[in-house]
């Protein structure tokens, strides 16, 4: 099977963001790292291809900064990489990067396509479903479980409240993968080694047509959310504020 | 712009002959929208062929009407089907907004629906405001660190999915009589694969619902070993552990102790989270606890937003010491 993986690179999820000057997006000297759900699905490509055979081509959408993701997916064991590369790539919505990703691929065949659920920055949760819909191919969302089945994939969906789903489509499809669907692997030395000699595209994506120009959904503003709750800090040495919270704990909220 | 489209739509959702609880949530959403562009809000059905009740359960709110779509098709929800038939209906009725809950389902098939028509759809929002005519919507961003506003372009229809629990169930509206059904014909393509009935892994060997106190991991705590703590200080307050999503995906505790959209949702007297940043997909799980307690190094996590009392500190430094303070606490200290 040939799969193409979409990662994304994030801010980490440690490191204090705050908002930039213009008021809609956040300041640019942050840790990133690659989105979670992505490396999830980077993996279970990883797994399909070695129980399988076939080829995993990792793609992502971003600026100079995010060739990092594709490095670390051609060590993690991606046969090779395109990066579809713009100054203000990662200020695309859901729906331009689908734009990007689909003309990036236009050409290619590709069985199954991969995304993480969603990303942990914008959090639209949308790229895979619109890529779906542009390629005019089938699509399932939070999966839990690959399995090769005639004529197509058998795939575990998850539903709300610890209800899960199966369900088979036909390929080519595209699949949003869930956070836990695996374990992840770390590269090796040897792998990191590897990727330095693997193919490694970069595709403008201002040859492709497409820039934020084709967002259908922009942030206005972005902001610290405001408080609904009136919340009492304690700070100050351990033994201190434990003392504080089990009185607390025992006199307001009359738990102990 | 678009005066003449003064109708909302409002997609219910059901499993098992029943509506989601989400459903009512996005009604209110609805009614709320509508009131300034003076719009009709009808509710639109999708079923199988046969009578099921559930248009009569829609009647019940304050709407100008339930479109009930039936179609064999339509038996279990697939997107492609879904897909279809509310195209067919949005592209009819023309409505200004079409509102969902921001539910799985409504994650795997309105963005398809919505690129189909040449739209977006605005999900996870936690506000809706008519400001000069404009519709502004809130959204989370970067997992809840950051919220964000974003404004809706004008040209109809709009589609919008609001958060669960973001709008409230209790201020839909109630119709004094019965709104009118009338049945909306649809064509749908029969899907090329009927999906599996849902099934539950494993049956819940923990009610986390029941509990009166818990204290939950995130992933403050690094390594398994560290739950130990975690377990000393629900032992020391009489409460049962539970976990964010990362500490169950690395099988550090099983699937059952999970809170969150894809666990538990649970509502105890006392949640106490410790090194939890507080995701939205965690939140939506126990924001409605009685009292919470967080416990985080990060003074801009998103889990203090909602908390009634927070810790900024070190949870390896202040976990040890309130479960001394607890049992110095219980024992009349």
């Amino acid at each position: 099977m040939r799969i193409l993986v979409c990662v994304k690179q994030v801010p980490a999820k440690d490191a204090p963001i705050k908002v930039a000057g213009d008021g809609a997006w956040i300041r640019e000297d942050v840790a990133y790292e690659t989105n979670e759900p992505d490396a999830y699905a980077l993996e279970e490509a990883l797994r399909q291809r070695e129980a399988h055979g076939g080829e995993v081509v990792a793609l992502t959408v971003g600026p100079a900064r995010a060739a990092q993701v594709l490095r670390e997916a051609l060590a993690k064991g991606a046969d090779r990489a395109i990066h579809v590369a713009g100054d203000d790539a990662h200020r695309l919505d859901s729906y331009a990067a689908a734009e990007a990703i689909a003309r990036a691929i236009a050409g290619e065949k590709f069985d199954l396509i991969f995304t993480g659920l969603q990303s942990e920055d914008y959090g639209y949760g949308q790229t895979g479903v619109v890529l779906a819909e542009l390629l005019g191919i089938a699509h399932a969302t939070i999966i839990m479980q690959v399995q090769p089945a005639a004529g197509g994939v058998r795939v575990k969906r998850e539903l709300e409240n610890g209800y899960f789903q199966y369900l088979n489509l036909p390929l080519p499809a595209v699949l949003t993968i869930q956070s836990g669907i695996n374990k992840l692997r770390y590269a090796t030395l040897m792998g990191i080694k590897q990727a330095k000699s693997k193919p490694l595209a970069t595709v403008a994506l201002a040859d492709l047509g497409v820039s934020p120009s084709l967002n259908r959904q922009s942030v206005a503003k972005l902001y610290v959310p405001v408080k609904t709750k009136k919340t009492e800090l304690l700070e100050g040495p351990a033994k201190e504020v434990a003392a504080q919270l089990a009185a607390r704990l025992k006199n307001d909220l009359r738990v102990i | 712009m678009a005066s003449e489209h003064a109708t909302v739509l409002v997609v219910a959702e059901h499993r098992g002959g029943k509506l989601s609880a989400a459903t009512a949530e996005a009604i209110a959403a609805a009614q709320q929208l509508a009131a300034p562009w003076q719009a009709a809000v009808h509710a639109v059905l999708l079923e199988g062929a046969a009578e099921s009740g559930l248009a009569a359960q829609l009647a019940r709110y304050q709407l100008a009407g339930v479109l009930a779509a039936r179609h064999p098709a339509l038996a279990e929800y697939t997107p492609e089907a879904y897909t279809q038939a509310l195209q067919e209906i949005v592209s009819r009725r023309q409505p200004r907004a079409v509102l969902f809950a921001h539910s799985y389902q409504t994650r795997d098939f309105a963005p398809r629906l919505a690129t189909r028509m040449a739209r977006a759809l605005f999900g996870d929002l936690t506000a809706l405001r008519v400001e000069d005519g404009r519709l502004t919507v809130s959204r989370p961003m970067f997992q809840g660190r950051l919220a964000a506003d974003l404004v809706v372009p004008g040209e109809a229809p709009a589609f919008l999915s609001v958060q669960i629990g973001a709008f409230r169930a209790d201020r839909a509206a109630l119709a004094a009589a019965p709104a009118p059904i009338a049945a909306e014909m649809v064509a749908p393509a029969a899907p090329a694969a009927a999906p599996e009935a849902p099934f539950q892994e494993a049956k819940q060997a923990v009610d986390l619902t029941q509990a009166a106190i818990i204290v939950s991991a995130g992933r403050g705590i690094k390594e398994a070993k560290n739950l130990d703590l975690i377990r000393a200080l629900a032992d020391a307050l009489g409460g049962e552990v539970a976990a964010s999503r990362p500490i169950c995906d690395s099988g550090w505790l099983p699937m059952d102790r999970q809170v969150g959209s894809s666990g538990q949702t649970v509502a105890p007297k006392l949640y106490l989270a410790v090194g939890i940043s507080g995701a939205i997909q965690h939140l939506v799980g126990m924001k409605s606890s009685r009292a919470i307690v967080a416990i985080n190094k990060d003074r801009e996590a998103p889990i203090f937003e909602i908390a009634d009392y927070g810790v900024v500190g070190d949870l390896f430094e202040v976990v040890p010491a309130l479960i001394e303070a607890v049992k110095a606490a219980k024992a009349g200290g």
